[in-house]
């Protein structure tokens, strides 16, 4: 099992387990985390599964990388930052276990 | 039997073993009678378990490839370096763009590709961005109070004119901060926009043509006021003062605030009839809703995908490809049918029932995936929640008093008439 906490935009914290090999939009979806809708299915279609990496864990999940879909569909998205990313295209491991991520006022 | 000789009169079981009876090969879904009939359901049905992607070797639009199950729909959507939606090979529906001669060579984002398109769409964008709708909450559910408490109780009234047309437009001119009094030229250049010459809304493409000079004039005015003042949250404002959208060509100009008008107008519309017209064909679910309104948030993208306002989205296939198994050739072109894959059993549960309290309802075609997918999408479930919210405080029972009319559209899944009465609590 793999540890995320998920930080409210109002600072409420939502720690949830979750098996290996999951994403961290089921992870949010599954333990009914509020602020992350996720519409498209986890497929990187819609950008409705915005989340902030927690500056301390960004080089382990890793950046945006340019011109793929995850990055094309996120520059439409409001407030997004350096550590911007789609839920759905974080895939939770062992290396991850402990992951903080910063769940948006709002999803497009 | 061909899709032609379909007698009017038929329906359910009969229809469908009419359809059953037309040879595959001479399936062309992109009549607009067959919507404006809401037949086409039918044929999408037969296509789906036959031939998900169907090819139509002549029609009015020339060869075409029909999309017509929810996963290879979202393959192609999500695959734009692919599937392009150029306004030059044709655009993003079945009619091609650019290909009357009287017509105007309109040039919007969402028929452009990138990065051009990117770009254009990031500077509107934010006009439309939840927090911005956040301001525009008290505003529009204090117009629609307005609009219900004007409405005459027991009198046979046609709701499509007397609310979704009013409330619709009201947000608009709101959201271009257009002069209030002649906020009724909104909604008429929407409706000329996506009108065919000859089906009742403009006679010809001369005057479709004159009527969007007129429109584009107009907000030139409005635009050489705005220009130069920075810090208006309106979208005329927004695109007049953006590096990416200041400097447009004039048709890029008039391309890009037809594009805002209608994708912010035709569609919302005809959600709000529809889901009238759901609820009353649905009645345990208007108890339902009744019992609890709170159900409205998740009522409402069910409402969407019940109506499905735009039935399609086009593209031209770049390169060779394949889609479900079957060979797709550089420059064809393929229709994504949403509506079609709304109602795929294989996907959705129940497809054809509406359900308002239906699992993961936002998992539905209508507002598209991908970088094009729909920028007014939370504006849209927006109006929607505050609509219904502001219905269920005054009236018990919308009731539906006669047949709905359609529009002649293979575009536009479009209500015109809803004759409907009233009933307080």
């Amino acid at each position: 099992m793999v540890k995320v906490t998920f930080v409210a935009h109002d600072g409420r914290r939502f720690p949830v387990e979750i098996a290996s090999g999951m994403s961290a939009r089921e992870a949010a979806l599954f333990n009914d985390v509020p602020g992350i809708d996720g519409d498209c299915g986890g497929q990187c279609a819609c950008a409705t599964c915005h989340v902030h990496v927690d500056p301390s864990w960004i080089d382990r999940v890793g950046c945006l990388s340019d011109g793929s879909m995850e990055a094309d569909l996120l520059q439409f998205a409001e407030g997004t930052t350096e550590e911007s990313r789609l839920a759905c295209q974080i895939t939770l491991d062992d290396r991850l276990d402990g992951l903080v991520l910063h769940v948006p006022e709002q999803q497009y | 039997m061909t899709t032609q000789t379909i007698p009017q009169e038929l329906d359910g079981a009969e229809l469908a073993r009419a359809v059953a009876d037309i040879p595959l090969a001479e399936i062309d879904v992109a009549r607009p009678s067959l919507f404006q009939s809401d037949k086409v359901g039918t044929f999408f049905e037969r296509l789906r378990r036959e031939d998900p992607v169907h090819y139509c070797a002549e029609s009015a639009y020339g060869p075409y490839w029909s999309i017509t199950r929810y996963n290879d729909i979202m393959a192609v959507d999500t695959n734009h370096k692919v599937y392009s939606s150029e306004a030059k090979l044709g655009g993003i529906a079945i009619q091609d763009m650019h290909s009357d001669q009287s017509n105007l060579e309109l040039e919007m984002f969402i028929a452009m590709d990138q990065p051009k398109h990117d770009a254009q769409r990031k500077a509107v964008t934010p006009a439309v961005a939840p927090s911005n709708l956040l301001l525009l909450e008290p505003v529009i559910r204090e117009r629609a109070g307005e609009i219900l408490d004007s409405l005459p109780v027991g009198e046979e009234i046609d709701w499509v004119k007397s609310v979704s047309v009013e409330l619709t437009t009201m947000t608009l001119a709101t959201l271009f901060d257009f002069p209030w009094e002649e906020r009724a030229r909104l909604t008429r250049w929407s409706d000329v926009t996506t009108a065919i010459p000859g089906a009742g809304i403009v006679d010809s493409f001369e005057q479709r043509r004159d009527e969007l000079i007129e429109c584009a004039m107009y907000f030139k005015g409005l635009w050489e006021q705005r220009i130069d003042q920075p810090g208006g949250t309106d979208l005329i404002s927004m695109m007049a003062n953006s590096s990416a959208t200041r400097e447009m060509p004039f048709l890029e100009f008039l391309g890009n605030l037809l594009l805002l008008i209608v994708g912010g107008n035709d569609t919302t519309r005809n959600s709000i009839s529809g889901g009238v017209l759901a609820l009353n064909r649905h009645p345990d679910q208007y108890d339902k809703l009744r019992r609890d309104p709170a159900l409205i948030g998740n009522m409402v993208p069910e409402i969407i995908r019940w109506q499905t306002p735009l039935t399609h989205m086009r593209r031209t296939a770049l390169e060779d490809s394949e889609i479900g198994g079957k060979r797709i050739a550089k420059g064809d072109k393929v229709v994504m049918w949403y509506l079609s894959g709304n109602r795929d059993e294989t996907v959705i549960d129940r497809p054809e029932e509406f359900i308002i309290d239906r699992k993961n309802p936002r998992q539905h075609l209508s507002f598209g995936y991908g970088i094009h997918r729909c920028m007014g999408n939370r504006l849209a479930e927006l109006q929607l929640r505050i609509i219904w919210e502001e219905i269920q405080k005054r009236f018990h029972f919308v009731e539906v008093v006669g047949e709905p009319e359609r529009l002649l559209s293979n575009l536009v899944r479009g209500i015109t008439r809803l004759p409907v009465k009233l009933h307080a609590h």
